[in-house]
């Protein structure tokens, strides 16, 4: 008999494979199929926002931020407009708070529901991923509605919102927040307690709450682990301290148990959202009363010359922030979203940086899956929730 | 918390080191001077009152044409204190940083990053190449000075090439593998 070879194999994965969520690139060395190591290439996707968005004003940032976590658009855009809020100084409404509560958590489900399907369906269950895209679909409907713009709708304004709510809106939230509890049942009853998903997901790609804060992971992979930060009870902003609601968390730290986080969460928005929806007045403030930032309205831009000068001077040079820095981190579907920005008093950013909660998550990769196997790899990807146009912003 | 409480806890444990609260609207806002920061963030990260065990991000921002030029700018969070802090690090253009890779492993990537975008040196990184640009870029993006729009000749690449004694000496091995 000849002698065994022993070396080990190099595998290329990506970056076109449909599991690396976009374009991510992985070298696995492999031994038979144990995971000896696992290199990341990332930058795919790579598309200079951050540097586009030191040439444009302040308002002309928020479409550019929200084209980098796709799926989490609006999470992106709020975070940002609440960095520069808090630069200004500016006070919402609670109207507005309120408004940006629901978004924020239409948006959380939106991009759950994304992540399970696609979760699911890489590790078999393909059917997972029509039913989860169905129920998204509401929800763009609702952004078409408010926005005209199903995907990246740019409705969060610095200074509060594009303009009031649609007629319609009320019945259409409405009708989701009723049917989408029943549909969590449904894809419960698909995967919760099904054994072929149990077995390609307990154990897998255990993380630590010592790993997850040595690797900067703060979000559903951490509440998987046992911490119960959430920057939501942590650090409350738009006023979620009102809110009822739990952070669920899990033990074990597997893939296993950052799905029941997820689907978990989703429950949870479900009630914060209903809670929200409950508080919002069909009319009123869309917006806070600054001159500054807040364009007057259309009927007296076309009566009044001060208004239409404001309008004009709003449109054309836009606003100028006061000088400092600022981070502000949301609870975004990833984890925690921040903005850093940087001013120089002008009305054009001098630094905008987005905590990319991706990026984190692809960083610690490799000691996640490294002793695994390689269809695991699979599993613990679609379980870190990555957007590569987070990651490579 | 603010900037001289920390101050305070952090004096004894880094002696003779020169912090300097810096101003801010949010939290915490200490200047540390690049030698000390190591020790700085092991403070940080072990003392009982503050306990920064997660770190948040690393990034800079470039002050062109102040001197020096670039702050580096760390954000920790502490989860048992609920607080959050922000290192800042003044680096003169060309200068250099202690890699705080030692302190959190996640340290490594936003460490890239800022080397891809600023060109600021992390010494004692463990890897430190481009991360989000090509690995043939030229110039570091993020910089005040660095053109916005810039024409470059799309790179092209030498096909892969393989001679026949290579490709049969390939299938030769391939071959027996499938014997055992």
């Amino acid at each position: 008999m000849a002698e065994l070879r022993t070396e080990t194999m190099t595998v290329n994965m990506g970056p076109q494979h449909p599991s690396t969520h976009g374009v991510l690139r992985l070298v696995l060395e492999l031994d038979g199929e144990v995971i000896q190591s696992v290199m990341p290439t990332v930058g795919y996707l790579h598309t200079g926002i951050e540097k586009t968005a030191e040439q444009k004003k302040w308002q002309q940032v928020i479409p550019l931020v929200e084209r980098m976590d796709y799926l989490g658009a609006q999470s992106n855009s709020l975070a940002y407009a609440l960095a520069v809020e808090k630069l200004l100084g500016l006070e919402m409404p609670a109207r507005v708070k309120d408004i940006r509560v629901l978004i924020a958590e239409l948006q959380r489900i939106a991009s759950h529901l994304i992540w399970l399907g696609t979760h699911a369906m890489e590790i078999g269950a393909v059917s997972m991923l029509f039913y989860a895209i169905r129920e998204r679909e509401l929800l763009l409907n609702i952004n078409e509605l408010i926005a005209g713009f199903r995907f990246f709708p740019s409705y969060i304004r610095i200074g509060g919102l594009r303009e009031d709510l649609p007629r319609g809106f009320h019945e259409a939230v409405n009708a989701f927040l009723e049917r989408f509890p029943t549909k969590i049942d449904e894809f419960e009853g698909l995967l919760t307690k099904n054994d072929i998903f149990r077995r390609r997901t307990e154990g897998v790609g255990v993380v630590t709450v010592e790993d997850a804060a040595q690797w900067g992971l703060v979000g559903p992979i951490a509440r998987a682990a046992g911490s119960d930060y959430d920057v939501r009870k942590y650090f409350p902003y738009l006023g979620y301290e009102t809110y009822d609601f739990k952070v669920p968390t899990a033990t074990e730290g597997d893939v296993y148990a950052r799905y029941r986080v997820r689907i978990a969460e989703l429950r949870e928005s479900v009630k914060i959202a209903k809670q929200a929806i409950a508080r919002i007045t069909p009319s009123g403030a869309w917006a806070c009363d600054d001159p500054r930032v807040v364009p007057p309205p259309k009927d007296k831009v076309y009566t009044e010359m001060e208004a239409l000068i404001q309008h004009f001077l709003i449109y054309s040079q836009g606003f100028t922030v006061p000088a400092g820095d600022v981070y502000f981190p949301i609870e975004g579907p990833r984890g925690e979203h921040g903005t850093y920005i940087v001013s120089d008093g002008t009305n054009r950013p001098w630094r905008v940086k987005m905590r990319a909660p991706s990026f984190m998550a692809i960083q610690a990769l490799p000691s996640v899956v490294k002793g695994g196997l390689i269809a695991d790899v699979v599993a613990v990807i679609g379980s870190t929730d990555v957007v590569m146009g987070d990651c490579d912003r | 918390m603010d900037a001289s409480a920390v101050i305070d806890i952090l004096g004894p444990l880094v002696p003779g080191a020169a912090f300097e609260p810096g101003r801010s609207i949010d939290f915490a806002t200490i200047y540390v001077p690049g030698e000390r920061l190591v020790e700085t963030c092991r403070a940080l990260r072990d003392a009982d009152a503050l306990k920064f065990t997660t770190i948040i991000e690393v990034t800079a921002a470039d002050y062109f044409p102040r001197e020096p030029r670039f702050e580096v700018v760390y954000h920790l969070l502490s989860i048992p204190r609920r607080q959050r802090v922000r290192l800042k690090v003044r680096v003169p253009d060309g200068g250099s940083l202690p890699t705080v890779q030692g302190i959190w492993k996640g340290a490594g990537w936003p460490e890239r990053e800022v080397w891809d975008m600023f060109g600021i040196v992390f010494d004692g990184h463990t890897d430190l190449r481009r991360l989000l640009m090509p690995e043939d870029w030229e110039g570091h993006p993020a910089r005040k000075d660095y053109p916005v729009q810039i024409r470059k000749a799309a790179q092209t690449y030498e096909p892969m090439e393989i001679s026949e004694s290579e490709f049969r000496a390939n299938i030769e091995r391939d071959r027996v593998k499938r014997t055992h």
